[in-house]
């Protein structure tokens, strides 16, 4: 990358605004962006809010006036609660661990010269471009299926008896689905990062004697950090929600073993139309999500060095 | 660019590997969009089929494919330049003239996609309709442009910090104002970035599937209704949805696979030094 | 096509001056082969009348939270709705549909099975009229129950059924005795488990709303269900649904199965299917009674109130559970594909009867499904394998969810039962239906 070339001058980030250079009023810069996703985030934010405190169903108008806190009573009284949101941290992280490791190794597999390198790198990306419902459908149907599946047909040709995906593994099969979604993803942004691994330090690396398994311990993957804190940020703020994958395979059973937070919410928003239920849970996703945010800025906004 | 000088047969061979597997769910799908339904379920898998369009023919004749992928293209890349438009002079201020708050504001701003949309669904169907905005492609572009508008701000603001300060000092200096300095010094230096940021941006929107699916009706539809209308009817559908599915996502992935350099050189996120 | 459909419209149109002016209508319909069969004969309805009409079809689940989140909030973006038995007279009591008992005297209300009209009102009146009706019955490989000597019964038991499925098991040929729904929704694996609970004696609910869900015949017949499953069910069935086991069934993995009625024509359909010549069919299985062990679904076809073009929406319903329009399908499409259920005419049909070998069964199940009295013992609700209230949908698959946990062996049936009765339980107070 052309920005390695760049001898980064002593910048006026630390200055305040009004005292750098030519007294620029940022203001009007930044504020339509700021305006137009505070009413996008404030205005419903307050009406859920307000209706996770009314007693109000959708189907059922006679239904009505103000609950108090019995919305929320209803819901931390709901074991489902507390599973969904395990379920939620448990899918982000596996799915992270999987894309980031599996998208480090890959990068650097895509960094040596073979021949249709380019070729096959397309056919890398391709899963990020299908959308979320339709590969669920195909992973469920036409690959995982323990009867008419293709990979029951494989195992079972190779003698290994036929995995039940959905009933014995259904997390796990969730986010083997996911993660190859969004495998892609990081390996992109991983793989661009290290085209950025100027040539000197690995000839240095090869002069040393270290074997490719070496360098791509201490030298690429160190490389690859900062690239690795953006794939988690982003692919965080995705995956929480989660929700097409889980609906198309498993409707977030069996029992609540794939219920996430997300599908939870949709179970009492559009299932039970219960909307003053389904906002109180809304509040909940509202908490954690900043609760993740402040700890995401903690680990990853400084390495970021926003 | 820094590619290895030398060919390594090893490593080329799993980096083939590997991407087959990746690829290999989404070309069972295709076969399978020319198979007939029974095939499709076959154990063991068929494998050797006399390929039929049988599915294709069907699917052309029920739904009015052309208008579903309009509504997708219009909406994605409409709510697309639009929140190019919005992010750029915000990114612009963010990364070049920041204070205190500028780092609170970025995070914030990504905080708010964390949000699920559904628990919001009630009051902008309301809003929506009290406005006349159902099933209309303005409406879908309003959202979009929204939703996916902290994830272009971030990433510009970090291609912008990229960008060596000294240029947009000297050219303050030149007197130029800062829509000048936007766009005759920087755009140009950061063109790469916004294009990667862009298609990004066009992805998520063409694959997005909850809003578009509760929001229209007939009129402004996109091809995630068109994938709702060929799913799990009553009866044998794998193979038509293989081929509606095909339809599907065969515009965004050849625009994916046209444009894949220019992904591949811009989705830095200011990660790289 | 549709430019010429416009154009013919319009040139009717100008010929009958004075006629009322052509509508755009909006329907919202669930993707089924015969919505969209009714979808392609339609333009015969637009050129006969002038008007014109937007087709939303979108999948069951997808089209039924579309909708309800329209007509709830009043958001007036559709002149037809496909909905089913169940919304029909919740909705009707809010008013959010029109009466629909002002159709021409050619229509003949009284050609329609009582037991479906009834199904589709509320307070004497008319809110939806039928499309199709269906039952739920036992479908039998002849084959396989020759080899091993077997008779299936005119009206089985669950006990009969356990053993014939017991004999009939060869897993490592992936043969399996029985495929039930195993998939966690209120429309999928409970509206199985329903009717079993019915036979088994057990109901939801008492008089007084309170859920009868530890009760011993809820306990037996989940157990009985559960045991069954693992013993001679096939792998994944917590994930199959009522197209799951039609595949499993169609590619001859199966050996029996309990299901909708309407899979009969695709079961018999040799395109399709590897077992439409070896396959017979007869009555659900009944157990301790025989209340509510087939269970009762229709789907019909509404008009909101938000409407703002009834008028030409209440036209093309006539038209389109007409019995014209069955013998319009019988003679474009074939006689097998007529929409079934719904009107004595078509069984009157010797047509009908001659290319549907399964019309009769059909027809005694769903004159036999009487959802006003769906259990054994009495119960303030209506409905064989739902209970029509508006708080069935999440209840129903909470509860599925937690039986399906007990068929994947997370929990034992006595837990998944517990917890279910708590959550109903909890529902239900939330609702006031229980003080």
């Amino acid at each position: 990358m052309s920005t390695t070339a760049v001898t980064r001058l002593p910048t006026p980030r630390t200055r305040r605004s009004r005292t750098s250079g030519g007294a620029v009023n940022t203001l009007p810069l930044v504020a339509p962006s700021v305006v137009l996703l505070l009413i996008f985030s404030l205005v419903p934010l307050a009406a859920t809010l307000w209706f996770s405190v009314l007693r109000y169903n959708l189907l059922n108008p006679a239904i009505h006036g103000f609950a108090g806190f019995a919305n929320y009573r209803f819901l931390f009284a709901d074991p489902a609660l507390l599973h969904s949101l395990f379920v939620s941290v448990a899918l982000v992280v596996e799915v992270l661990v999987i894309t980031v490791g599996l998208g480090c190794i890959l990068a650097s597999l895509f960094e040596t010269r073979f021949p249709g390198r380019s070729i096959a790198r397309v056919l890398m990306i391709s899963p990020f471009f299908v959308m979320p419902t339709v590969s669920a459908l195909i992973w469920k149907n036409l690959l995982m299926h323990p009867v008419n599946g293709f990979i029951a047909w494989v195992t079972r040709s190779l003698g290994l008896g036929v995995v039940d995906f959905f009933t014995d593994w259904p997390l796990t099969s969730v986010v083997i689905i996911v993660a190859w979604q969004w495998l892609p993803f990081a390996f992109l942004i991983l793989l661009t990062a290290l085209q950025s691994l100027d040539e000197e330090t690995r000839e240095a690396a090869n002069i040393d004697g270290a074997g490719p398994i070496r360098t791509f311990l201490f030298i690429e993957v160190p490389h690859m950090g900062r690239a690795a804190s953006v794939v988690v940020l982003m692919e965080t703020i995705f995956l929480l929600g989660i929700f097409a994958e889980i609906y198309v395979t498993t409707s977030g059973g069996p029992g609540i073993a794939t219920t996430n937070l997300t599908f939870l919410i949709y179970e009492r928003a559009l299932l039970a139309y219960n909307v003053g239920g389904a906002s109180a849970a809304g509040v909940i996703a509202i908490i954690l999500a900043n609760v993740l945010a402040a700890f995401l800025v903690r680990a990853i906004g400084k390495r970021l060095d926003i | 660019m820094s590619a290895r000088n030398r060919t390594q047969p090893i490593a080329g061979t799993f980096a083939w590997l590997a991407a087959l597997l990746m690829f290999f769910p989404i070309f069972w799908m295709f076969l399978a969009s020319f198979k007939t339904e029974v095939e499709a379920i076959a154990t063991p898998p068929e494998l050797i089929f006399t390929p039929t369009l049988e599915n294709y023919r069907d699917i052309l004749q029920r739904a009015d494919y052309l208008s579903f992928a309009l509504n997708s293209v219009i909406v994605s890349f409409g709510s697309t330049v639009l929140a190019v438009l919005l992010a750029v002079p915000a990114a612009f201020g963010m990364a070049f003239y920041p204070t205190e708050r500028t780092r609170g504001t970025l995070l914030w701003m990504l905080s708010t996609k964390m949000l699920p949309p559904v628990g919001v669904l009630v009051p902008i169907y309301l809003f929506a309709r009290d406005v006349d905005l159902l099933d209309t492609r303005t409406s879908l572009v309003i959202i979009y442009t929204l939703m996916n508008l902290p994830i272009v701000v971030w990433m510009l603001f970090t291609f912008f910090k990229e960008t060596p300060k000294a240029i947009i000092e000297a050219s303050r200096i030149d007197g130029a104002n800062v829509s000048q300095t936007i766009f005759s010094v920087l755009l140009p230096l950061v063109l790469p970035g916004i294009a990667s940021t862009a298609l990004l941006n066009i992805i998520l929107a063409w694959n997005e599937a909850f809003w578009s699916l509760n929001l229209t009706a007939h009129n402004a539809a996109p091809l995630t209704a068109f994938i709702a209308s060929f799913s799990a009817p009553e009866g044998l559908f794998w193979a038509k949805l293989s081929a509606a599915s095909t339809m599907a996502i065969a515009p965004i992935l050849v625009f994916g696979w046209i444009s894949q350099r220019q992904l591949v050189r811009g989705l830095t996120f200011g990660a790289v030094k | 096509m549709r430019m010429r459909h416009l154009l013919c419209g319009a040139a009717l149109l100008a010929l009958s001056a004075g006629a009322a002016s052509a509508a755009t209508i909006t329907i919202a319909t669930v993707n089924n082969s015969d919505m969209i069969r009714m979808q392609k004969l339609s333009p015969q309805w637009e050129q006969k009348t002038g008007n014109k009409i937007n087709w939303v079809v979108l999948e069951e689940n997808v089209l039924r939270q579309r909708v309800t989140t329209d007509i709830a909030t009043k958001g007036g973006q559709f002149d037809i709705l496909t909905i089913g038995s169940y919304e029909t007279p919740i909705w009707g009591k809010q008013n959010w549909l029109l009466p629909l008992d002002d159709f021409p005297a050619s229509y003949d209300y009284n050609d329609i099975f009582k037991g479906v009209r009834d199904a589709l009102s509320t307070g004497g009146k008319l809110y939806a009229v039928p499309f199709y009706a269906e039952s739920s019955f036992t479908f039998y490989r002849k084959d396989e129950f020759e080899k091993a000597g077997l008779k299936m019964p005119d009206h089985p038991t669950y006990d009969q059924i356990a053993q014939f499925a017991d004999k009939l098991t060869d897993k490592a040929h992936e043969k399996y005795g029985i495929c039930l729904r195993g998939k966690a929704g209120w429309g999928e694996n409970m509206a199985f488990l329903d009717t079993a609970v019915n036979a088994f004696g057990g109901r939801w609910f008492d008089m007084k709303w309170n859920p009868q869900l530890t009760s011993p015949e809820w306990k037996k017949a989940v157990t009985f269900y559960v045991d069954l499953m693992h013993r001679d069910g096939p792998p994944g069935a917590t994930s199959n649904g009522f197209n799951e086991n039609l595949a499993l069934f169609t590619t001859g993995h199966c050996a029996m199965w309990i299901d909708a009625t309407v899979a009969a024509g695709m079961v018999y359909d040799k395109s399709k299917s590897q077992v439409a010549d070896v396959t017979g069919f007869t009555a659900a299985p009944k157990e301790v009674t025989d209340h509510g062990n087939g269970w009762f679904w229709s789907w019909a076809l509404a008009v909101p109130s938000s409407s703002k073009n009834a008028k030409a929406a209440k036209d093309f319903l006539a038209w389109a559970t007409s019995k014209d329009y069955v013998k319009t399908v019988g003679e474009t499409d074939g006689w097998t594909v007529a929409p079934p259920g719904t009107r004595q005419s078509t069984y009157a049909n010797p047509e009908y009867l001659k290319a549907a070998p399964f019309a009769e069964t059909v027809k005694n199940a769903i004159l036999s499904a009487d959802i006003t009295h769906p259990t054994k013992d009495p119960v303030p609700y209506t409905g064989i394998q739902y209970v029509a209230i508006p708080e069935f949908q999440a209840m129903g698959t909470q509860v599925g969810q937690l039986i399906s946990a007990a068929l994947a062996g997370q929990m034992s049936v006595d837990e998944a039962l517990k917890q279910a009765q708590a959550s109903v339980k909890s529902t239900m107070e939330q609702a006031g239906y229980i003080q």
